[in-house]
């Protein structure tokens, strides 16, 4: 099969949108049909897997392990609420300057995560956000502290469509951002840019050997990244017209790294798979105490781990595979 | 008369006393096996639990049930250690991240099961309680038998390593795996007792930890960040690192919560990412 | 050697010197593993690198390209001093080597391979918005460099999947496709099963002869095949050096070989 096609075909190929793909993308138009009583839950769902995928290009693309990724998610969600409080209430100026401040952050910590690996790494990452949100506990004269940030004031999109309490709106809103937020990671992720973090994720030792500069490539998916993750938070403030510091908190960054390893990390989609099972799950069994939904957490991963080291879709396509392959 | 902050110094220097015990089992493991252990202060909340139970349910003396707060946290690594770690030891680091932290997450659901999720007060002996005065100050006596007790395990450590052929393996093994492969030592039983070994001093460590700080089915995270900011900080494999990072991440945490309250726990990770960039392997650690 | 063979050596030797190495010293601690090493390797050369196990020759490797900090020492690529210069720097200015072990990319295959070692070379990999597929020129040269390594019809396989002697020749692919002007090969054919080895030294045998190449061997057999100039490394330091009849019939490496003389 691919004897016949040129290597730049079959790069081509590779790169190409898989019918599947089209199928994900209008199914996620139908929790207005079916579900149209759940969709603040679809709008949370969507902005969380904007967050799983940011955290995906550099855990799934580049190998960064972070612990503390919801730094950036927070310092988003934050300033776009402040954005509206003192600003302006229109959401896309909030949306973009939440993201640029967001990169930032995550430009100057990129230099410090760059130069380290292993635990090193995965401490520096856990430190440099516990210290994001403290500073953002303490700061409660800006942030609000533990009250949660008030006085919130989001205009209607277009002057038009308010986020009111059915959801409506904010699915849409969303919704659009998600996908134009994946078109753009997809497309970085098939660039030559996507192919050096995949160097670097596949064989860190090898890539200095064929004369590749991995930290200035890390430096820079990490900035794409929190700028990504930022705009998620932003999402979700916008949406919510409210920001908790469990935004910047360590849960957040555990539960985003859950959401994408149970999905399946470095496949593009694996973080919004997962995301979408995690959350459903989450709202469904929300009844029953926070200890016994972390022991079902603690055995997925221990079950993914041992079981699933790709993830859902890692599974999946493994079956597909030995399906087509007998 | 001493002044008040050698008092602060003194309750700091116990409780890093108490962090040390903590810790150092891990920075142990870390640095022989590089394996990413976050379940470690999971054990530790398993020992304090078997103290909390043999002493209120039991009724036997707090310092017969350190002991088997040592020994069962060590049991129970043993199990862990041959069914699931053992597995994983080349595989990448996120793969041990999560699969110790599922294990973290599991055990403090069975706890809160088990124990609720309120604190568990155990009455400590009498001669254990009130304080000595010295100086002008009132050092309590549960933060010296503390001191004494994080001295003798730092000695008997040392001793183990410096002088037996147990502790010459591990260190050979610390220093280069391969190497010590190759003369002929058993590198996977090593890192199999040296693992029980920090486990139960974890277990030990949890227990002790009971009337300083509460034990509650949290204690398995609150206290892993201060585990593992020591073991980063102190340096992987260092026993003196440890006890030098415990002892400094200890005061820093006690004066500050004295002398400044509105900075919390900011300064505990700024130091931790400030040292980490000047030193990646730790204070003591291999570079 | 040939009269034939000793012109050409004497023809490369006066075209100036590709790599230079000036008293590399490095110590583990207290175990030296390079004294006090000078070498040069003159413009397209075909030097071989022996010795016992545990001599240094991949210390030497990793001094040179740059993995290992030395202790003490200089070295030259051409006229530039590149001591202070990090690995990836080198590569850049034209000095490559291969792994020992295969140090491959497991997840991609060798067209996405080489094709990121040429991306690399040219700066394209910093752009993030282009496909992949649309540089034809960087894909069409990593495809040209397959080929000539015989590696064009296994390109779409993942390295994971490929016998052990095709990743041998990727990891050679790899490093000429940065296109350097000097080559140090680790042990290029090892764990490789003779009738295969013999389709490698084909390959770098085929390479310019205005490309510089240091080859670590242990087979005598390829080493006086290929070599024209052969490098006795023993405990850290260079015990001699000299044309391969030279080498063959010195008594002092024969012993160090067999052990009977006591070095390091």
């Amino acid at each position: 099969m691919s004897a016949s096609l040129t290597p730049q075909q079959y790069l081509q190929a590779r790169g190409r949108w898989r019918p599947i793909e089209i199928v994900f993308w209008l199914a996620t138009l139908t929790p207005y049909v079916l579900f149209p009583d759940y969709l603040s839950l679809a709008s949370q769902i969507a902005a969380a897997a904007l967050f799983a995928l940011s955290l995906d290009l550099i855990l799934g693309y580049a190998g960064v392990v972070s612990l503390g990724h919801a730094a950036f998610f927070g310092v988003g969600a934050y300033t776009a609420g402040i954005f509206s409080k003192y600003v302006w209430g229109d959401v896309f100026s909030g949306l973009i300057v939440a993201g640029l401040l967001a990169a930032l952050v995550g430009w100057a910590s990129s230099f410090i995560i760059a130069r380290f690996r292993h635990l090193t790494l995965i401490m520096i990452t856990l430190g440099l956000g516990l210290l994001l949100a403290e500073a953002a506990n303490r700061a409660n004269w800006l942030t609000g502290g533990s009250d949660g940030l008030q006085g919130m004031s989001i205009s209607p999109i277009f002057g038009v469509f308010n986020f009111d309490l059915y959801g409506k709106t904010a699915y849409a809103y969303s919704l659009a951002v998600l996908f134009v937020m994946f078109l753009a990671a997809r497309r970085l992720v098939n660039s030559p840019f996507g192919l050096a973090l995949r160097g670097i994720r596949e064989n860190f030792v090898r890539m200095p050997a064929i004369g590749a500069e991995s930290r200035a490539h890390i430096r820079t998916v990490y900035t794409i990244a929190a700028g990504m993750a930022g705009i998620a938070g932003a999402v979700i403030a916008q949406t919510t017209q409210t920001v908790a510091l469990e935004s910047i908190g360590f849960q957040r960054s555990a539960d985003v790294l859950v959401m994408l390893v149970l999905g399946g990390a470095g496949r593009l989609y694996g973080g919004l798979v997962g995301s979408i099972i995690f959350l459903v799950a989450r709202d469904q069994f929300s009844g029953i105490a926070p200890q016994f939904w972390y022991f079902w957490i603690g055995v997925l991963l221990i079950g993914v781990v041992m079981l699933l080291p790709n993830g859902i879709l890692g599974g999946l396509s493994l079956l597909w595979s030995r399906w087509r392959k007998p | 008369m001493l002044p008040p902050v050698f008092g602060v110094l003194f309750d700091g220097l116990a409780y890093g006393m108490l962090l040390f015990v903590l810790s150092v089992g891990l920075s142990v493991t870390l640095g022989l096996m590089n394996f990413v252990n976050l379940a470690h202060c999971a054990f530790a909340m398993l020992g304090g639990y078997v103290t909390v139970t043999l002493v209120n349910d039991f009724n036997w003396p707090f310092l017969a049930t350190l002991p088997v707060a040592f020994a069962a946290a060590a049991a129970a690594s043993v199990v862990f250690e041959r069914i699931l770690y053992r597995r994983l030891y080349r595989a990448s680091d996120l793969d041990q991240v999560l699969l110790t932290i599922g294990i973290a997450f599991i055990s403090v659901a069975i706890a809160a099961y088990i124990f609720g999720t309120l604190q568990q007060p155990i009455e400590t002996p009498a001669f254990l309680r009130g304080a000595v005065g010295v100086m002008g100050l009132a050092l309590g006596k549960y933060r010296l038998f503390l001191i004494a007790v994080a001295l003798v395990v730092t000695l008997a450590l040392v001793v183990a390593l410096d002088y037996t052929r147990f502790g010459a393996q591990v260190r050979a093994a610390v220093d280069n795996q391969r190497m010590a492969r190759g003369l002929g030592i058993d590198v996977e039983r090593t890192f199999a007792f040296t693992f029980a070994l920090g486990s139960g001093l974890a277990g030990l460590g949890g227990a002790l930890a009971i009337d300083i700080v509460g034990l509650d089915p949290n204690f398995a995270f609150t206290y892993l960040v201060y585990v593992l900011i020591i073991v980063s900080v102190g340096g992987l494999g260092s026993i003196v690192g440890s006890l030098a990072a415990a002892c400094l991440i200890g005061v820093s945490d006690i004066a500050g919560k004295y002398y400044a309250p509105e900075l919390g726990a900011f300064m505990i990770y700024l130091v931790m990412v400030l040292v980490l960039m000047w030193r990646p392997a730790g204070l003591f650690g291999k570079r | 050697m040939t009269a034939m063979a000793l012109q050409t050596h004497d023809a490369i030797a006066s075209r100036g010197v590709a790599l230079a190495m000036r008293r590399l010293t490095k110590s583990f601690g207290s175990l030296p593993v390079s004294r006090d090493i000078t070498l040069d390797l003159p413009v397209g050369a075909r030097y071989a690198l022996i010795g016992p196990n545990g001599a240094g020759k991949t210390t030497l490797i990793n001094l040179v390209t740059g993995m290992l900090k030395p202790d003490a020492g200089q070295i030259m690529l051409g006229e530039e001093d590149i001591t202070a210069l990090e690995p990836q720097a080198r590569v850049r200015r034209g000095l490559a080597r291969t792994f020992q072990i295969n140090t491959l990319f497991a997840g991609l295959n060798p067209l996405e391979a080489v094709t990121l070692a040429v991306s690399e070379r040219d700066g394209l990999s910093r752009n993030f918005w282009r496909p992949l597929a649309a540089n034809g020129a960087a894909i069409d040269e990593a495809y040209e460099t397959l080929r000539k390594l015989k590696l064009a019809d296994c390109c779409y396989q993942l390295t994971r999947e490929l016998p052990y002697g095709r990743q041998r020749l990727l990891e050679i692919a790899l490093a000429l496709a940065t296109k350097p002007k000097v080559l140090l090969l680790d042990e290029p054919a090892a764990g490789v099963p003779p009738e295969e080895s013999g389709e490698i030294f084909e390959v770098v045998a085929g390479l310019s002869d205005k490309l510089t190449l240091l080859f670590i061997e242990h087979d005598m057999q390829v080493v006086f095949r290929f070599a024209t100039h052969i490098i006795v490394l023993v405990g850290g330091a260079v015990f001699t050096q000299g044309t391969p009849k030279e080498i063959a019939s010195d008594p002092g490496v024969r012993e160090v070989y067999l052990g009977t003389r006591k070095h390091g």
